[in-house]
């Protein structure tokens, strides 16, 4: 790890000037992704801004029809959530298939979105639910926020602040866990709420977190597995690594998507 | 049995330091002064070093120097070397090639290290390390094993033809080309046994620290035999005469084999020190460990049997090409032919053998001797080709093996080994009652109904442990004997040390051990210490390794154990007035038979120190004795393992749903112990057929050099294991022991390739047999297919 300076604001107007003040400084939200590659000095950082003392950017909170969850919430917390447990068990099924005990009680959900790793779990409920991200210069919709592999629509400066799920009737994840890291290898996020109809993979699109609308459209008709029954996704744009090839991660994401329906309808 | 005598599940003494953290590790072990060394490593696999430049490095902030291996080569430190010998089927001498601590003109596979910074601490060196230039010229890399020795290949060091270490070969070829050719059935096979990275949990570490006023130096290292190191360090690389030189093993965590070997780091620390006068200290991180540990397996096998109609096993053969990696370890030349082709019998009547092996150089890392070393290459080999005879022929996997175990003892095969007791089909029945092997059908209807397709495999192996008859492995080329040293020192107040050539790094010698001076002294196991790992406390010592710990190091103590007896007998007579022939030993207790004289084992001690009983001139005074022991055969654990798993047909996930394990060690000391050297076995077998592999791309780089990529079996992978025991005594040794440490490793890759197999309808499936590679097997396979 190379040196770095280390701040700990305790106002998101704070954190964001010392962002403006470090143009190389790198937000610090739970760091298990930032601190391994910086202990690799695979990446250096001049400044650390650490928001685990910023107030006001914790909690899981119902408001109207949507569930609010703060940016530093830990992935333990929004598992743990009654309320979310409450009105959409679906969501909180996600952060608790995150790593191990270790990284859901550092990890924070607004870490892993503004990472998005490709094989995060995340961003795909975000995409999976229509979710709002909500930083503090506006409100991103998910659709527009994850642009690529560790791509987001975030700006220079921008940070999140909290992120906005609408209430779905019906939602469920479905994770193949990568054999190492516990990633998804593949997750397939289902939800319906009134005509929207959701399915979204992680995982195995070489360009990050993904919408398969084909299965959507099929869905329309009824959400059910068997609405998707027979369909498949081709193999191209596929993830391929030593641990899985693109025809079986096309495959496994129609298997997921008639797992999580199956899960949703439960 | 007493409460901690041989045969209790006593806990294990080291446990309370280990679980709350007091163990001393390398690592914790600090000396004044200290400096941190930090090694500038290749990014290439095979490369030219055209010219290292260090200046730049020199000038940063807290280096003290900056070391190259051509001030290595100025300073006449020796080569590492490889201490078998094995001769090549012509009558040549295997080739073995310079391996220079720090490497000077070539560089041979990733992480090879060309340099050293020795600084004040870590994050200064590896600021320097940045700044030293290394001008590589690049060369084509070569990594897999069946590819080294083609024509064209990249040639990795001179002199040293189609990279080819040696071409061996054990057997009678003729008769077994005859047996084939008169054979009603013959399986074939291409097998290919995954290289594994081993890692212990404790990474490798070495402090050295020099003092310059007597010329000595110490090293602290993370050893399972520190007195072969020092021998090793001292003899071959020339670092300092043997007793100007001191190894202190202290607490290791873990080795699997991968800490039997002497690596380039603790030697360039011990070097380093005496050239900066400071002690000089190397961690490996976890990254490092990937790269430079030397890696396990690594064999690509093509594999026949030959059986009769009735199916008895006739003959096998083997041709096997073996990944040695860049450079010859320590004992890596054994590995693939005596501990691998030496066990190709199994546990079978195998009138002939052949098996042919070349040993290869790649631009890997190093391989060597990995938790069973050898016999798990033989037993997976053995074990498939008669698993896939039986389904080939018809006949049920388990009547095959009845049809074909060995039954009277000793039994000589073809390939050297005289096994000298065991009962196979004992170890078979019982488990096959554990496994309700009868209830499978059942279990696989009702998994079916569930989209799973579940499979049975058996595995019947073998091992050859207690390693091992000093004169016979050095008639087969080994360059050190393989006997084992106690001393046992009773004190005057009666408690015991006990100074062992066994080294432990989680086996629990401190526990096992006590416990046999315990049920021998009748003393307190509390009263027992063992002490092992330092050169200057312990007498010479081969270390721990190959399951050698009890059938070997254990022997040597009871040896020691017989000479105190005898003297304390002595010393009782004179206390008891009585002629010695007349003492009686037991339960702790010197008695003149026939009488109610007697005296505690305490006083006896006290007697021998305080020596007011008798004169010098008849017996001296003390009560510690020595003993060196080497043993007069293997000993030859055996078992049958039985693995049960689901397939999942969508995803080719698969799920071990059981795991029967019936073993013969011999005679136990602490069943609770074994237990955990069994279900650490399975785990890392397990880990081997599922999941493990470590993978180069074509220009050398490790794909899987991390834990984000490489896969280590957790324990939700794993089911709550059934474990049983059956029991024929080892004839070799005293107390009847096998060894255990290496058992499961050894038996379990083949159960879980024969279980999914089994599940699936295919003939082989190569591991790791990820859910990916079970799928795309079942794509081509007959077995029902998801919807």
């Amino acid at each position: 790890m190379y040196n770095f300076t280390f701040h700990r604001p305790t106002t998101v107007r704070q954190a964001a000037g010392l962002l403006a003040r470090n143009p190389d400084g790198k937000l610090l939200a739970g760091g298990h992704s930032l601190l391994p590659v910086m202990k690799q000095r695979l990446a250096s950082p001049s400044a650390i801004v650490d928001l685990s003392l910023v107030e006001g950017m914790t909690g899981v909170e119902l408001k109207g029809r949507s569930v609010v969850i703060g940016a530093m919430t830990r992935h333990a917390d929004v598992a743990n959530s009654q309320v979310l447990k409450d009105v959409m068990p679906g969501l909180a099924a996600v952060p608790g298939s995150i790593g191990d005990p270790q990284v859901r009680n550092r990890g924070t959900i607004g870490g892993s979105i503004a990472n998005n790793d490709p094989n995060a779990d995340y961003p795909a409920a975000c995409l999976g639910l229509g979710a709002t991200i909500i930083t503090n210069k506006r409100r991103i919709a998910a659709d527009d926020f994850f642009t690529g592999m560790f791509s987001t629509a975030l700006e220079e400066g921008e940070i999140i602040v909290k992120v906005a799920f609408p209430v779905a009737k019906k939602a469920a994840y479905e994770k193949f866990k990568h054999p190492a890291s516990g990633f998804a290898l593949v997750g397939v996020f289902v939800s319906k709420r009134g005509p929207d109809i959701r399915v979204a993979v992680t995982g195995a699109g070489s360009n990050g977190v993904f919408r398969v609308k084909s299965f959507e459209e099929a869905l329309k008709k009824r959400f059910s597995p068997k609405s998707i029954e027979g369909m498949t996704i081709p193999a191209s744009g596929m993830n391929s690594d030593i641990h899985a090839s693109p025809e079986y991660r096309a495959h496994l994401v129609a298997v997921l998507a008639r797992r999580a329906l199956a899960k949703a309808n439960a | 049995m007493s409460a901690t005598g041989i045969g209790a599940p006593v806990r294990r003494k080291e446990d309370f330091r280990f679980i709350t953290g007091q163990g001393q590790y390398t690592d914790d072990v600090t000396r004044p002064g200290e400096t941190r060394a930090v090694f500038v490593r290749s990014p290439h696999a095979h490369a030219k070093i055209k010219s290292i430049d260090v200046s730049a490095a020199r000038k940063m902030p807290g280096v003290i120097d900056v070391l190259t291996g051509a001030q290595l080569a100025t300073d006449k430190i020796g080569n590492l070397i490889c201490g078998w010998m094995i001769h090549s089927k012509d009558g040549s001498p295997m080739k073995m090639a310079a391996h220079p601590a720090l490497a000077a003109t070539k560089v041979n596979c990733v992480g090879d290290a060309v340099a050293v910074v020795i600084a004040e601490t870590i994050a200064q060196g590896k600021d320097a390390a940045e700044k030293v230039k290394v001008d590589y010229e690049v060369l084509p890399a070569v990594v897999d094993p069946a590819k080294a020795q083609a024509k064209g290949a990249p040639q990795i060091h001179p002199d040293i033809e189609n990279n080819t270490i040696y071409q061996w070969h054990l057997g009678e070829k003729k008769d077994v080309d005859a047996a084939f050719a008169a054979a009603k059935h013959v399986t074939k096979l291409d097998i290919v046994n995954n290289r594994l990275v081993p890692n212990a949990m404790e990474p490798r570490a070495a402090l050295a620290d020099y003092d310059a006023g007597t010329d000595n130096l110490t090293l602290w290292n993370t050893s399972q035999n520190p007195h072969v190191a020092r021998l090793v360090i001292s003899a071959f690389i020339g670092m300092a005469p043997e007793h100007k030189l001191r190894v202190i093993a202290p607490d290791v965590g873990g080795g699997f084999g991968s800490k039997i070997f002497i690596y380039p780091e603790e030697v360039v620390c011990l070097w380093a020190s005496r050239k900066v006068k400071r002690p000089v200290k190397w961690t490996s991180d976890r990254s490092e460990a990937f790269l430079t540990d030397a890696h396990g397996r690594d064999h690509v096998t093509h594999a026949e049997m030959a059986l009769d109609a009735n199916g008895k096993i006739l003959a096998l053969r083997a041709k096997t090409i073996a990944n040695l990696g860049a450079y010859m370890s320590t004992f890596s030349s054994s590995v693939p032919t005596y501990l691998y082709a030496t066990l190709l019998s199994g546990q079978y009547n195998i009138p002939s053998i052949y098996c042919e092996v070349d040993a290869v150089y790649t631009n890997t890392a190093p391989v060597d001797a990995y938790r069973g070393a050898g016999r798990p290459e033989a037993t997976f080999v053995v074990e498939r080709l008669v698993e896939v005879a039986a389904r080939q022929m018809g006949i049920d996997p388990a009547d095959l093996r009845r049809r074909n175990f060995i039954t009277a003892f000793p039994h000589q095969t073809p390939v050297i080994m005289a096994y000298d007791a065991g009962d196979y089909n004992a170890s078979l029945k019982k488990a096959m009652e554990i496994a309700d092997v009868k209830g499978f059908a059942k279990r696989k209807r009702e998994a079916a109904r569930r989209g799973k397709l579940r499979g049975l495999g058996y595995s019947t192996y073998i091992e050859a442990c207690g390693i091992a008859p000093s004169q016979a492995v050095g008639s087969l080329g080994a360059g050190v004997g393989l006997w084992e040293s106690a001393e046992v020192r009773v004190n005057p107040t009666g408690s015991v040390e006990v100074l062992t050539g066994s080294h432990a790094h989680g086996q629990g010698h401190e526990t096992t051990f006590a416990q046999l001076v315990s049920e021998r002294l009748g003393i307190p196991f509390e009263n027992v210490s063992i002490v092992h790992g330092d050169t200057d406390k312990v007498q010479f010592g081969m270390g721990t390794y190959g399951s050698r710990s009890g059938a070997v190091g254990m022997s040597a103590i009871v040896k020691a154990l017989d000479k105190i007896e005898i003297k304390a007998k002595k010393v009782a007579a004179f206390m008891l007035e009585a002629a010695e022939g007349d003492i009686e030993f037991k339960d702790g207790k010197f008695t003149v038979a026939g009488t109610d004289k007697s005296a505690a084992f305490g006083d006896v001690a006290l007697n021998a120190y305080i020596a007011h009983k008798f004169t010098g001139a008849e017996l001296e005074p003390g009560l510690k004795e020595t003993s060196f022991y080497d043993p007069t055969n293997f000993t030859f654990p055996a078992g049958c393992h039985i693995c049960e798993l689901d397939v999942d047909i969508e995803t080719g996930r698969v799920d071990i749903v059981n795991w029967t394990a019936v073993d013969d060690f011999g005679t136990i000391i602490n069943p609770m112990i074994v237990e955990g050297q069994v279900h650490g076995g399975i785990a890392q077998g397990v880990g081997q057929a599922l999941m493990e592999g470590a993978f180069y791309d074509a220009a050398g780089q490790l794909v899987t050099g991390s834990m984000m990529d490489y896969t280590m079996p957790r324990a939700h992978d794993l089911p709550s294991f059934h474990v049983g025991l059956t029991e024929t005594k080892a004839p070799s040794n005293p107390l009847g022991m096998k060894g255990c440490g290496e058992a499961g490793a050894i038996a379990s890759p083949a159960a879980v390739i024969n279980a999914i197999t089994d599940a699936i309808g295919t003939e082989h499936i190569a591991m790791p047999a990820t859910a990916n590679a079970v799928w795309a097997a079942l794509q081509k396979s007959q077995a029902p297919k998801a919807a």
